[in-house]
């Protein structure tokens, strides 16, 4: 089977372009996936990409949370759906309580574009398994609001439960923790600031370091 | 509500007094639209004149000048629209063509930075939306005045934070530009924003209105109070000395970078559903402008319902709508029976979209007000006939004198350790520092086309990932050189974006332009601008690539003072294929460097005449458009046949700082051994020269391709190592230049 993939376009998302040609880089097929229509097109797993959905108005994620898209979205995810959150993805996940924590201004307060070093601390989740546990990583990152915060207990939940996804090596933005992404407690939930969309080659990223993120869920899905 | 100005009521009071000097015309303009009607204009038809014929929109300074360029233009078969259209198309060959254009909005950035720029990035992105394309990149060229002044930090934090919001939330990749600092542009900030489209040859758009009958659609944002008279009070005026920059901030636009991004996405799809039949974006003069370009360019008539524009503030009247530049609005003409489809992307997308008029046989521009008639004007007298001035121009007389100042009589570093102190002032002075406190605020890789971005010598894009065809551009200018002489400083800015394309590996292919003077009423501005065009246009013949299009922005200066002339030059190339760029980084350890060209002891204008002893005189360097035509022959050939493994072109500061540059890009020191005075070598700015760094074993390949297009080649030295050392003379570790070279902006600036 070929593992299809989908992948959402909210008004003014940006990178969706970029997930699906990952997507198709890592042997998968790209669905695309709209944020009007509340239909997930068979889908095995989905990406939200990207961007300023809705212009991040009144905060980053929160009217996107609120599209009819995610309502299948929230629905599948509890399912065990596999579901990956990029950047503006992220925040959208952190918003609609997928996911712990939440993203404000970077420390700094500027946009930060820049490629990071990241740690992968949990190699088990569908969206990381192509990489060992500890595995630093290139990859860009490129976000105003990338800070990551949660509640102590919450950080010390997430550190206890394994569901610190990635970590920065030389923390750009302030985040808690030097969190980078993070999972959900089953671990099919995945939300990361940095964009591994753009490090599948080294001709347009720093390297090829992010492809891993697709490849391991086109492995899962296809049952490799 | 007051009862609007109509037609029938000016007829009826001929000798009422009208703003027409509050609204920048002069007296014997207003006589002349008098005249051209036969009775005294509406308000409304008054606002729509002031606009259309101020200098932004009519280059009515500039047009006698500017003609050059097409009639010195090269023959060029890549050429599918030139200057004219809302941007030049150049065929890049595959099926594919390119839109690129390069725009000022230096006043508004000064006035309010943040938005002052960000509409600046607007506003080109829907130049090239406009003629079919797709916009791919963006680029932004920057000048302020002393970096270490706190108006320049008001200024560039506001500029780059603009850019920054807007360009990001658009999924723009910024690829590159130009920073420069100089005591000349503060208080005259220059925000030079360029983008670039990409479309199949089909998708060609022309701003007309064509065929009676068809309907003319305003879609985006709804029409606000903001920016009115940006086109005339603002930008087509000097500041006074007094700081009035508050007092004109009402005349800024502000900018909506998520509706913009709609629009564009909304734009393209109404073009592959065959929606359109033509279309303008509304940038300076907002409706007036677009409706008497769309009409004059068309078949010549419009009727247009005034009241049918959807506003944000319902008091605006309509002179008022006319002249207001709110942002994130194109105007469309649409066949009847495709108006239901056109609304219906429209709706998709959530951009408003309104039909406001049609198209006429009637050669006349009509527009109403709930029934009555408030213009009724020949398009043709607004939009092409405008005022057209032969102003008198003068070269300077202090212009012999400072040419006379030649820096060969400052005096120069001694020694090593005068060499390297020289170096390390240069490399940490704002105008040559690193400028990722800028840059970092940008995202370069959105859209997952970026093969170069800054701090390369040029950006490049991939256009299609079969072929990895894709397009290179630079943006240039030196506006020490173009005040030693403006003909030649305008040849050296097309020298330098010319020869940053080309270092990548691409084919130089044409020419956007920004001219960016004082007041065009001062006869030595209006000299430095006539000899910068003249420079430009010479330059461009012999160089065999044509201008496509451009923009001039007069009236930057404060009281008496004007900026330096500062000519900035984007060059587009072509790349045959991307996979083979060179970068400017020392990353392959043995590799040969090799200097390329002629030096020369050429200071005049220099990065260490300015950055050590504050002086600027002399000559600037000498202008060789043979050698960097064969220069860049060199470059792309080494690049396709894979022999070269990095190249940086020679400019600003010299070999010197191009070495420290490529080292600190690629993470390798280097070894070199300067062939003859070390001074000279180091820090002259002859034009027409580059670094190549070539693969180890292929030297002798190297040699023969410089041969053959008779290219000067010395090998200097090798890469490698953790320092830069000049044989006999110094040695910096790449830590020590990387902590002089990252630490001086953010010092200055954090």
């Amino acid at each position: 089977m070929t593992a299809r993939i989908g992948v959402i376009t909210f008004p003014g998302s940006l990178d969706e372009g970029e997930a699906a040609r990952a997507v198709r880089r890592a042997g998968g097929e790209p669905v695309a996936l709209w944020h009007a229509e509340r239909d997930l097109r068979g889908a095995d797993a989905v990406i939200l990409p990207g961007g300023f959905s809705y212009g991040d108005y009144l905060r980053c994620g929160a009217i996107a949370r609120f599209s009819p898209v995610m309502t299948e979205v929230a629905a599948a995810a509890k399912a065990g759906l596999p579901v990956l959150g990029i950047c503006n993805g992220f925040q959208i996940l952190c918003e609609a309580n997928l996911l712990a924590g939440a993203l404000i201004r970077n420390a700094g307060l500027h946009f930060v574009s820049r490629d990071v070093r990241l740690r992968v601390e949990n190699g088990g989740t569908p969206w990381t398994r192509a990489y060992p546990p500890g595995q630093e990583i290139t990859v860009p990152l490129k976000s105003g609001e990338g800070a990551y915060v949660a509640e102590a207990g919450a950080l010390e939940a997430l550190e206890a439960g394994g569901q610190v996804v990635v970590r920065y090596l030389d923390n750009p933005n302030g985040s808690a923790l030097s969190i980078a992404g993070v999972c959900n407690e089953a671990g099919n939930v995945v939300g990361l600031m940095p964009h591994p969309e753009y490090a599948i080659s080294e001709l347009t990223g720093p390297g090829a370091d992010g492809l891993g993120f697709f490849s391991s869920a086109v492995s899962v899905l296809v049952g490799a | 509500m007051t009862a609007p100005d109509t037609v029938t009521r000016a007829a009826a009071s001929p000798d009422q007094p009208q703003p027409y000097a509050e609204l920048g015309l002069t007296r014997a303009e207003y006589e002349r639209i008098r005249q051209l009607l036969g009775r005294r204009p509406t308000d409304a038809e008054l606002a729509l004149y002031s606009v259309m014929w101020s200098e932004h929109c009519s280059y009515k300074s500039s047009k006698v000048h500017l003609r050059q360029f097409a009639e010195k233009a090269p023959p060029s078969d890549a050429l599918l629209a030139g200057i004219g259209a809302n941007a030049g198309v150049v065929d890049i060959g595959g099926g594919y063509a390119v839109t690129f254009k390069i725009e000022s909005h230096n006043h508004p950035s000064y006035v309010e930075p943040h938005q002052g720029a960000a509409t600046g990035v607007g506003g080109i992105v829907r130049d090239i939306l406009a003629m079919g394309a797709r916009p791919v990149a963006v680029m932004d060229s920057l000048r302020f005045g002393p970096a270490g002044a706190g108006d320049t930090r008001r200024v560039l934090s506001g500029v780059v934070s603009g850019i920054s919001f807007y360009g990001n939330c658009l999924g723009l990749p910024n690829i590159g530009g130009e920073l420069a600092f100089d005591a000349c542009y503060a208080g005259n900030p220059l925000v030079n924003a360029l983008c670039v489209g990409v479309m199949r040859h089909g998708d060609l758009k022309l701003a007309t209105a064509d065929g009676p009958g068809n309907k003319v659609i305003l879609l985006g944002s709804r029409t606000g109070p903001d920016g009115i008279g940006g086109a005339s009070v603002l930008a087509s005026a000097t500041f006074g000395g007094d700081g009035g920059h508050s007092a004109k901030r009402p005349s800024v636009q502000v900018g909506d970078p998520f509706l913009e991004k709609l629009l564009i996405e909304c734009c393209l799809e109404l073009y592959r559903g065959g929606l359109v039949v033509g279309i303008q974006d509304l940038g300076a003069a907002g409706v007036a402008c677009a409706t008497t370009e769309l009409a004059a360019a068309g078949t010549g008539g419009m009727r247009v319902r005034l009241d049918a524009v959807p506003l944000r503030d319902p008091a605006l009247g309509p002179p008022e709508i006319l002249m207001s530049e709110s942002q994130e609005r194109m105007m469309a003409v649409v066949e009847p029976a495709s108006v239901p489809g056109f609304l219906a992307v429209c709706a998709k997308w959530a951009v408003p979209a309104t039909v406001i008029g049609e198209v006429t046989g009637s050669g006349r521009l009509e527009m109403t007000w709930h029934g009555e008639t408030v213009v009724d004007i020949p398009p043709g007298t607004a939009a092409d006939q405008g005022p057209v001035y032969s102003r008198p121009l003068a070269r300077p007389g202090w212009q012999d004198k400072l040419a006379a100042d030649d820096p060969a009589a400052l005096p120069r570093p001694s020694g090593a350790s005068g060499l390297r102190a020289a170096l390390l002032s240069m490399l940490g002075s704002p105008g040559l520092a690193d400028t990722a406190w800028v840059t970092e605020q940008y995202d370069r890789y959105v859209r997952g086309d970026t093969v170069l971005a800054m701090p390369e010598d040029g950006g490049l894009i991939r256009v299609d990932e079969e072929t990895g065809l894709g397009v290179a551009l630079a943006t240039d200018g030196n506006g020490r050189y173009a005040l030693l002489d403006p003909y030649a400083g305008a040849q050296l800015a097309l020298c330098e974006a010319y020869r940053n394309v080309a270092v990548t590996g691409a084919r130089p292919l044409a020419v956007t332009n920004c001219m960016n003077f004082g007041s065009p009423e001062d006869p030595a501005v209006m000299w430095q601008f006539a000899e910068a065009v003249r420079g430009l246009a010479d330059g461009c013949a012999v160089l065999g690539v044509p201008v496509t299009g451009g923009n001039v922005s007069f009236y930057n200066q404060t009281g008496e003072a004007a900026i330096q002339p500062t000519p900035v030059i984007g060059v587009l190339g072509v790349h045959a294929d991307v996979r083979l760029r060179l970068s400017i980084g020392f990353a392959t350890d043995g590799a040969r460097i090799m200097l390329l060209g002629r030096t020369a002891p050429e200071f005049g204008g220099s990065a260490w005449a300015h950055v050590l002893h504050a002086h600027i005189g002399g000559r600037p360097p000498r202008v060789d458009f043979d050698a960097e035509r064969a220069l860049a022959r060199v470059l792309a050939d080494a690049a396709a046949s894979g022999v070269a493994c990095a190249a940086h072109d020679l400019s600003d500061g010299g070999l010197a700082v191009a070495l420290a540059e490529s080292c600190l890009r690629g993470g390798l020191g280097c070894q070199v051994r300067l062939p003859g005075d070390a001074f000279t070598y180091l820090f002259s700015e002859s034009a027409g020269r580059a670094i190549v760094a070539v693969r180890p074993g292929v030297e002798a390949e190297f040699e023969q391709i410089c041969a053959a297009h008779a290219v000067p080649a010395l090998a200097i030295g090798t890469v490698g190592g953790p320092c830069l050392e000049v044989e006999d003379s110094f040695t910096i570790s790449l830590a020590e230049l990387a902590g002089v070279h990252r630490g001086a902006l953010p010092a200055i600036l954090s």
